[in-house]
């Protein structure tokens, strides 16, 4: 199993610990991940509400140089990475002219589809739940989590083309492998604010409170995501959230990866649980989960 | 061979299915649409009428485009006219390639009795496709 | 041959682009043709006149009328020929105003036009051949389709005429959906109240047949004369012994869900759909019958005293002939599981609007309690959603369905007489209420009755402490809201029945993309369908309400009693005919033809000395589209009207 992978910055700046995770658990697991040499930002918000073409070239040059490097599938973690990059596949596929346009921009042809995956996928329907069980060095039992998928995973469905619209499992499905059990809860695909944080920081403060309350009622411990930016909102902002609206919130926000890795037997650290704003020692050091952060 | 390209104007024959395409035409006039005039409409009761033969005639006498118009799929009066003649057109095609004829000259639509619009542009595409492809050289006239 | 060529100004919508003058000159100019003139106005008397004086003066023998589309006035100029006594099909129709004066600005141009178009029908005109009308029979019986309001209507309104009727219903009973309302919009009249009296007069009218619990099985033929081949469906009881009296089906220990009360309550292996069901005859569904699955029980056959229950019974297969067909299928409900945000449907106490009928109604699964079906107790607060599945491209249809704005305002209404406690909130993109009466009635829902109608769509539901937390959006205050809800009822749209495709096919007639028949004319033939003899009503075409579907039926049924009450059928005789010497019994046009309508034929061949199978058309059966015609190799199978001849020289002449 080789992979072309497409880190982007988040996972090379503030979400060190998605980046260390995922390769991690895909070295004890025999997943090969190819960092595609030389890539560049995806663009992410700031692109796509700028300029329609900047939004498409920048993947694009990505997605050529992913070619240059063999017949591999690329694969992603990010949630934004994964829709931008997804989004300019669907663009060069259905639309002429702005695969025309594009090609102008990036200044070579973009000689069709690289197929782009989220890790969620491939560890799920590449590797296989009973493959991962397999592996596993022990299950985390006792463990209660909100698994939380964010807005953009799984929107627009035409284009992302991953999981339930509404209701999706894969990480729940990771979760029960790996012996946490996740609540049932109704703001799995809600929006935390994203890209808000820095310039109307009110908005996330609120969107992101109701996500945490939510989670909390619902009996979870803490949260499991699969994007940089959704661990951030609820992870950094989660002491202002406590100030602004009287609450007593506690949930550390794990990446899945982190706790695949745990039940993997990887040391804590090498996970990047030390990077964690709201520190999961005490929930996962009082159930004897953690070998070491 | 006319000489002049300036004062060639395409001449192009629609075999149009009186369910769907001639009405479709017809409400093209009711609603003013305005398109150029060069094809000329033969009226057939249904897509599926137009023999091969019919085609080969048109371009053989210097017809330049040829275009067969009938009802949308699933919608053919006589049920299933309309994919005996994509079929047919699907195969006569191939054979114009092979013949080295401009495939652009032999074209098929479906156009609905209350797609008007559709057939005003459809007209106008079709006469300058054939306005590109040039005088029909097979012609003798 | 003499032709006359006539061209109309139509006023100046042809004069004003075409110069007539000069186009009825160059007529002149065209072999055979020996008069051509001009009118204002030629389909008029004095047009007429014009052409009929003509033809006796000059003794024309062939007519080219240069005016309007034939679809507008070939027949007015036929009757015209045949009243000057030339055969009516020695006339072409030269559309020099929808195809020409219409679409052109250049006089130029357009008069050139106007006279190529002419020289096409002057060409073709030389080769039409006087031909004869045919007539047919006619089987002066009608099959009507469904057996909901609509098939009840259209069978009590062909009765009046005395002309027998056969409905097909696919049900245990006839009613249709009607028989499951409880009240109807805008007056509150009690739906079985006045459909009850309907589905009694209609069972007991002698010149009414009913098949229920059958199907079509396949229909073969043409306007009167199809073939139908009807499936009757095993009922398990001898219809000839029982009594109804309902012994069996009280003690039939096998329990399911009700489909008549969409699973609210269960129902017996052996039951009838509902109380008032006519006829009032059980059924034995074989799939959950204890005795037909494995040869234990058999308790309803023991306590039924007439010994009217046969496990032995199998599917019988009849055919009928009818002269006309009314389609009566109606619609079946949108399966709103394709909206996630409302939970898949996997919430109980998120309903639909039937499920919300069965409730209300009296002697329906609850009694007429409005009540929460997850743990019975009594509903609240209940929001309403409009448009699930309907103005939907991407998860139903786009068509907007037209009822459900006036159901949702209807049980509003009962909500609160229903439950005085309750508060209903209505979201909504726009309320259509047209109809009489009908805006009336929504105001008084909303002002009198308390209900809260919210501009906007909902874009989650969830449970939350035994609740539904409903959010969604209040467009006109701009607000995100969220109510904690006891009851959630949706709209859905109407559809298509789920085979409806498969019976329009067998019928041959067409069907839009949503799957509901498409009518001959949206405005001036909207009961009628392109293939003759074949009517539509209710629901099977568009969504519609009561009235209009009761409408549509006696609509249907004027359409087929005109049929029935000719002595003969006419039938255009614009067929295709084989030459039997040119034919080589290829048959490659029988396999083309979708109607059936030609056979082969053993012919004497004089020259070879023997039998020979050559192709006949059946004239009576031929529809003239002429797919037979492109097939045949010998060009032996002509077209009359459009033949080979006449279309190769209209090319030529270009």
């Amino acid at each position: 199993m080789k992979y072309a992978y497409y880190p982007g910055c988040s996972l090379h700046s503030t979400a060190k610990e998605y980046d260390l995770s995922t390769r991690e658990v895909a070295k004890a697991l025999g997943i090969e991940l190819i960092e595609i040499p030389d890539w560049i930002c995806c663009g992410a918000t700031p692109a796509h509400i700028t300029m329609h073409l900047l939004s498409l070239a920048l993947p694009v040059k990505n997605i050529i140089k992913a070619r240059a490097m063999g017949s591999y599938e690329i694969v992603t973690c990010c949630a934004a990475c994964f829709s931008r990059l997804k989004t300019a596949n669907y663009f060069m596929r259905t639309d002429d002219e702005h695969r025309q346009k594009v090609e102008q921009i990036v200044g070579e042809p973009y000689k069709g589809e690289v197929k782009v995956r989220h890790f969620l996928d491939v560890l799920v329907n590449d590797f296989g739940l009973k493959n991962l069980k397999g592996n596993l060095v022990k299950e985390l039992k006792g463990l209660k989590v909100a698994c939380y998928y964010g807005c953009l995973l799984t929107r627009p469905p035409e284009i992302t083309e991953l999981d339930d619209l509404e209701d999706p499992h894969l990480i729940d499905d990771l979760m029960r492998t790996i012996g946490v059990e996740p609540v049932q809860w109704p703001y799995k695909t809600e929006c935390c604010g994203a890209s808000f944080s820095l310039t109307k920081t009110d908005i996330v403060l609120k969107l992101s409170c109701d996500i945490l309350q939510m989670a909390y009622d619902e009996g979870a411990q803490a949260i499991v995501v699969a994007c940089p930016l959704c661990q951030s909102n609820l992870d950094l902002r989660q002491s202002t959230i406590n100030k602004k609206y009287k609450k007593d919130f506690n949930l550390p926000i794990f990446y899945f990866t982190q706790l695949i890795g745990l039940a993997l037997g990887i040391d804590g650290k090498k996970l990047g649980l030390d990077k964690h704003i709201v520190p999961p020692a005490a929930l996962l050091g009082e159930k004897d989960k953690l070998a070491k952060i | 061979m006319t000489g002049d390209r300036s004062e060639w104007e395409p001449k192009i024959v629609g075999f149009l299915c009186n369910w769907c395409s001639y009405a479709g035409a017809d409400l093209a006039g009711q609603s003013r649409l305005e398109y150029p005039p060069n094809v000329k409409i033969i009226r057939v009761p249904c897509s599926g009428r137009v023999n091969p033969l019919f085609v080969l005639k048109c371009l053989s006498s210097g017809v330049d485009g040829v275009l067969i118009s009938g009802c949308h799929t699933g919608d053919c009066h006589y049920s299933e006219g309309n994919f005996h003649a994509r079929r047919r057109f699907t195969i006569l095609r191939k054979l114009f390639e092979y013949l080295g004829i401009d495939p652009k000259r032999f074209q098929m639509a479906w156009v609905s009795a209350s797609e008007a619009d559709k057939w005003a542009k459809l007209v106008k595409g079709l006469v300058e496709e054939i306005r590109q492809a040039g005088p029909n050289k097979l012609g003798h006239r | 041959m003499k032709i006359g060529v006539f061209v109309c100004h139509c006023g100046t919508n042809i004069a004003a682009t075409v110069d007539v003058e000069k186009a009825a000159k160059a007529a002149l100019n065209l072999a055979k043709v020996k008069f051509s003139t001009t009118y204002k106005y030629m389909c008029s008397s004095p047009g007429q006149a014009l052409i009929k004086d003509a033809i006796k003066e000059k003794g024309l023998d062939r007519i080219v009328v240069c005016a309007c589309s034939p679809s507008l006035h070939e027949k007015t100029f036929r009757e015209c020929l045949k009243e000057s006594g030339i055969n009516p099909y020695l006339l072409e129709i030269a559309n020099i105003r929808e195809h020409c004066s219409w679409v052109h600005r250049d006089r130029e141009t357009a008069t050139r036009k106007a006279i190529e178009i002419m020289k096409l029908a002057v060409t073709k005109v030389t080769h039409n051949r006087p031909l004869e009308k045919t007539h047919m029979p006619i089987e002066k019986r009608v099959l009507v389709i469904g057996g909901g309001i609509s098939g009840i209507q259209s069978a009590i309104d062909i009765s009046f005429a005395k002309f027998p009727v056969v409905i097909v219903e696919r049900e245990a009973s006839i009613g249709g959906r009607m028989a499951r309302f409880d009240k109807t919009f805008p007056t509150l009249d009690c739906a079985a109240c006045i459909l009850t009296p309907k589905m009694v007069t209609v069972a007991q009218n002698k010149y009414v047949t009913l098949h229920t619990y059958a199907e079509i099985e396949e229909v073969t033929g043409h306007v009167g004369d199809f073939k139908v081949k009807i499936r009757k469906k095993a009922r398990f009881v001898d219809t000839s012994k029982c009594t109804g009296c309902g012994a069996c089906w009280n003690k039939c220990p096998a329990k399911v869900a009700s489909e008549f009360d969409l699973g609210l309550c269960k129902r017996t292996a052996i039951y009838t759909p509902f109380p008032q069901a006519v006829p009032n005859i059980p059924v034995i569904d074989r799939e959950n019958c204890l005795y037909l699955k494995s040869k234990k029980c058999g308790l309803c056959q023991k306590v039924c005293p007439f010994g009217a229950i046969n496990y032995q019974m199998q599917d019988e297969i009849i055919e009928e002939k009818f002269g006309a067909i009314i389609v009566a299928t109606g619609f079946t409900q949108f399966d709103h599981s394709v909206y996630g945000e409302y939970g898949y449907g996997k919430y109980r106490d998120v309903i639909t609007g039937l499920h919300f009928e069965r409730m209300a109604n009296s002697s329906g699964p609850t009694g007429g309690k409005i009540i929460r079906p997850s743990d019975g107790k009594v509903a609240r607060d209940v929001v309403f959603i409009q448009c699930v599945g309907s103005r939907d491209e991407q998860k139903g249809v786009s068509y907007c369905s037209r009822l459900c704005c006036m159901y949702t305002a209807k049980h509003a209404l009962l909500l609160k007489e229903h439950n005085p406690d309750s508060q209903a909130y209505v979201f909504y993109i726009d309320i259509r209420a047209a109809g009489k009466n009908y805006e009336e009635f929504v105001k008084k829902v909303q002002n009198e009755y308390g209900a809260v109608y919210l501009r906007g769509r909902v874009s989650r539901i969830f449970e939350k402490g035994g609740k539904l937390i409903v959010r969604g959006a209040d467009t006109l205050s701009g607000a995100q809201i969220e109510i904690k809800a006891d009851l959630v009822v949706l709209a859905v749209g109407l559809i298509a029945q789920n085979d409806a495709a498969k019976l329009a096919q067998m019928l041959h007639i067409p069907y839009d993309q949503n799957n509901l028949f498409t009518e001959a004319h949206p405005k001036l033939a909207p009961v009628e369908t392109i293939t003759s003899g074949v009517f539509l009503t209710g629901a099977c075409q568009s969504p519609k309400d009561i009235p209009d579907t009761v409408a549509t039926a006696s609509a249907a049924s004027v359409k087929a009693l005109g049929l029935l009450v000719q002595d003969q059928l006419e039938k255009e005789p614009l067929v295709a005919r084989v030459d039997k010497n040119l034919c080589s019994g290829c048959q490659a046009c029988i396999k083309a033809c979708s109607f059936n309508a030609i056979e082969t034929k053993e012919v004497e061949d004089r020259a070879l000395k023997r039998k020979r199978t050559v192709a006949e058309v059946i004239e009576g059966v031929c529809s003239g589209c002429g797919n037979c015609t492109a097939v045949c190799r010998m060009s032996a199978i002509d077209l009359e009207g459009f033949s080979n001849r006449q279309i190769m020289e209209e090319i030529e002449v270009l």
